[in-house]
């Protein structure tokens, strides 16, 4: 589904990613871990589009296209959903007049006329329940007021509407307490399926407690260093990122 | 170059190519204004004495006056001889939409404008037969039946002179103001609406529906009077774009509201706004005044205003009733090289008075966008209180926004409250929603339109429609 090959990506003259190496096949789930300011979040946003960075070498494909060629919004109608790590405010804007917006242009994209709003608001409904969000949230404006919790699920939420078919969720559990990352679990893991992926881009282990990935690969200075099963996860746990950088050393 | 300013340019070029200007008839009369002007406009309506006197007064204060120069605005000096003060241009009709510019239809369509009225708007001829005639007619029947006068000002002067003199003047003065004077003495026509005694109109008047509404002329003049405990919702303008050859408009809306009467004025201007340099486009310098006279009337003011090259407007309350209310909602959007100098004065005068102004302004482009407005509390409003709310949004760096806010309490039981806030629609924002598979015009469109929700919901819901596309039309290709 995903093949990154040789990434190096720059922010004003500064390296952050450098001979980065990615696959991520349909049905998969894989866990990017890592310290703080290594990488990772860049790599989500580089994935999703974001301009800033400046990619200098190395190729991305997504289903087989040239993923470095294609639009922010045409990234996301071809399947592609970001969970960001801070969720932006959009003042005025309800959640369901937005998700409705981004419902019917994916639909466009795909040749699909617009979702009669009856079909529109049991979908709402039914993934409400899905990811336990408060019913009152979609007639508040996206993400305005809402606590850091709130914004989380709140990506989860999207991502159930959307259903997406590459999922980067973006330090999700940052700022969760236990009960908030147990929902945000159950819905990853209910929204998880053969034709789809997930990238689970976290800092602790403790999300990896909830959510079994196939894959764990380990992040430092802008690559990916060591690559494994979930046992990675554990033994980062156990041995902290200290031992990544004697590792990292030792190679 | 934005589509919208490219669709105007070429709804413009299409009607001089449809012999805009050589078709005007016969009945203008020369340039410049004297007094003998003046006695040949009044004569040409079949006047009476007392109208005609009314207009010279107005006239010789106007002579005696300067034109304003406090606005933050910027325009070559007006030469108020070299102006046609009396003309009915007619457009010559076309014989159907097919005749119609494409890209202006297009722009129709986008506004979700009705065929019908699609027709009105681009001078296509409407057959007597159509469905909107018999509308009309059931229109003005339930209002006759009610005894709600709606009629275009000329013709008020002639069937109800009596209410015409009476309220004539009573809120907007003859010499108020340089451009309200020079329409107290050249005014062209405009509408005239009166709701009796305990009459509440069953539905919104608007000027669409009012045959004849089409060529007001650049002097409009609109009366509206509420008596006691009526009630009317009344809408000016339209959405769709608007091309007019004179260039200084100067328009008088005067509402009166009686005792417990409740008068709603909503409007959308979409004057042609000039080319994206800054070339052409509408002076449009109105002066827009309620005075709530009785206790516990209320006069509510509602305006999207997205054209115009050069806007001067500050739709007013003067609360003299004791409990009586004022409001004030606006959103304002400029883009290229418009320039907006809009907002609103509220006069309290009588006890317990209270009023609310909402104000959003927009700003895109090169243009400038400024809110005015004056809160007073008189020293007889005791008790009164003021909430006004100013938030100012930018889209890129080269546009500018402005608010110069003036409050004057003379009396220690009023509240005065003033909130501002500046924003810019933040990359963030942007990327958030592109992410979720929105294009940019259109997140640029969603995010527009939540921030002036709070002014779009008081619209009447038809209308707030079309103004929430024409907001997004107004700022296509105003980003990136």
């Amino acid at each position: 589904m995903l093949t990154i090959k040789d990434l190096k990506v720059s922010i004003e003259d500064t390296v952050i990613l450098n001979n980065l190496n990615l696959e991520v096949k349909a049905g998969e789930v894989h866990a990017i871990m890592g310290p703080n300011g290594t990488g990772k979040s860049t790599l989500a946003s580089v994935i999703a589009g974001k301009d800033e960075f400046e990619v200098q070498e190395g190729s991305i494909t997504y289903m087989g296209r040239n993923l470095l060629e294609m639009a922010v919004e045409e990234r996301a109608r071809e399947g592609i959903f970001l969970g960001f790590q801070y969720p932006v405010e959009i003042p005025g804007v309800s959640m369901t007049n937005f998700l409705r917006t981004s419902v019917n242009e994916i639909r466009k994209h795909k040749g699909l006329d617009k979702l009669p709003a009856a079909d529109f608001i049991k979908l709402m409904n039914d993934k409400k329940k899905l990811v336990e969000v408060d019913s009152n949230m979609t007639n508040r404006s996206v993400n305005t007021g809402f606590s850091g919790g709130e914004k989380k699920k709140n990506e989860i939420f999207q991502m159930a509407m959307l259903d997406p078919r590459l999922s980067i969720l973006d330090e999700t559990d940052s700022g969760l307490d236990i009960d908030a990352l147990k929902i945000v679990a159950h819905g990853v893991n209910a929204l998880r399926r053969e034709d789809n992926a997930t990238i689970l881009i976290t800092h602790y282990q403790r999300l990896l407690d909830y959510i079994i990935p196939d894959k764990v690969h380990v992040i430092y200075d802008g690559r990916i260093v060591k690559s494994g099963g979930k046992e990675l996860a554990i033994e980062l746990e156990e041995k902290g990122y200290e031992w990544l950088k004697t590792h990292e050393k030792a190679l | 170059m934005a589509d919208s300013d490219h669709i105007i340019d070429e709804f413009t070029k299409s009607e001089y190519k449809y012999g805009f200007v050589s078709d005007i008839e016969s009945e203008a009369i020369p340039k410049g204004l004297t007094e003998d002007t003046i006695r040949l406009i009044s004569a040409k309506k079949n006047e009476p004495d007392w109208l005609l006197e009314y207009r010279l007064e107005a006239f010789r204060i106007w002579q005696q006056m300067e034109e304003p120069e406090w606005a933050h605005v910027n325009y070559p000096a007006i030469n108020y001889q070299d102006i046609v003060y009396f003309s009915q241009p007619k457009k010559k009709k076309l014989d159907s939409l097919d005749d119609v510019d494409p890209e202006l239809l297009d722009t129709f369509n986008k506004l979700g404008i009705s065929l019908e009225e699609q027709k009105m708007l681009s001078g296509v001829a409407v057959d007597a037969v159509l469905d909107s005639v018999s509308v009309k007619t059931t229109f003005s029947k339930t209002l006759e039946e009610k005894g709600i006068i709606f009629c275009s000002f000329s013709e008020a002067v002639q069937k109800h002179p009596d209410l015409v003199k009476k309220y004539l003047g009573s809120v907007v003065p003859k010499g108020d103001n340089y451009f309200a004077a020079l329409n107290s003495a050249v005014f062209s026509d405009g509408s005239f609406c009166y709701i009796p005694k305990g009459v509440r109109s069953p539905v919104e008047l608007s000027t669409y529906f009012r045959i004849n509404a089409a060529n007001t002329g650049q002097f409009e003049r609109t009366l509206i009077i509420g008596d006691e405990a009526s009630y009317v919702s009344y809408l000016e303008g339209c959405t769709a774009p608007r091309r007019d050859e004179n260039q200084l408009h100067a328009a008088v809306v005067e509402i009166v509201a009686l005792k417990d009467a409740e008068v709603k004025y909503s409007t959308v201007q979409n004057w042609y706004p000039g080319n994206s340099e800054g070339k052409g486009g509408i002076y449009n310098f109105v002066t827009k005044r309620g005075l709530a006279k009785g206790s516990n009337s209320k006069i509510s003011w509602t305006q999207v205003e997205t054209g115009s090259a050069v806007t001067w407007k500050y739709p007013s309350c003067v609360l003299l009733g004791d409990n009586s209310q004022g409001e004030f909602y606006s959103v304002a959007v400029t883009n290229n090289f418009q320039q907006a100098d809009t907002g609103s004065k509220m006069i309290h005068i009588g006890r317990n008075t209270k009023s609310t102004i909402i104000s959003k302004g927009i700003s895109a482009g090169y243009s400038n966008n400024s809110y005015r407005g004056l809160v007073k509390m008189t020293p007889k409003a005791t008790n009164s209180r003021n909430f006004s709310q100013c938030d100012s949004m930018l889209l890129g760096d080269k546009c500018g926004a402005h608010t110069f806010p003036y409050i004057k309490t003379y009396n220690k039981s009023s509240i005065v409250e003033h909130e501002a806030t500046t924003s810019k629609i933040s990359e963030d924002q942007l990327f958030y929603l592109q992410q979720r598979g929105i294009d940019e015009e259109s997140a640029i469109s969603l995010i527009v339109n939540g921030y002036a929700k709070e002014v779009l919901n008081k619209l009447p819901m038809e209308f707030a429609v079309e103004a929430q596309k024409l907001l997004s039309i107004s700022l296509e290709g105003s980003v990136g």
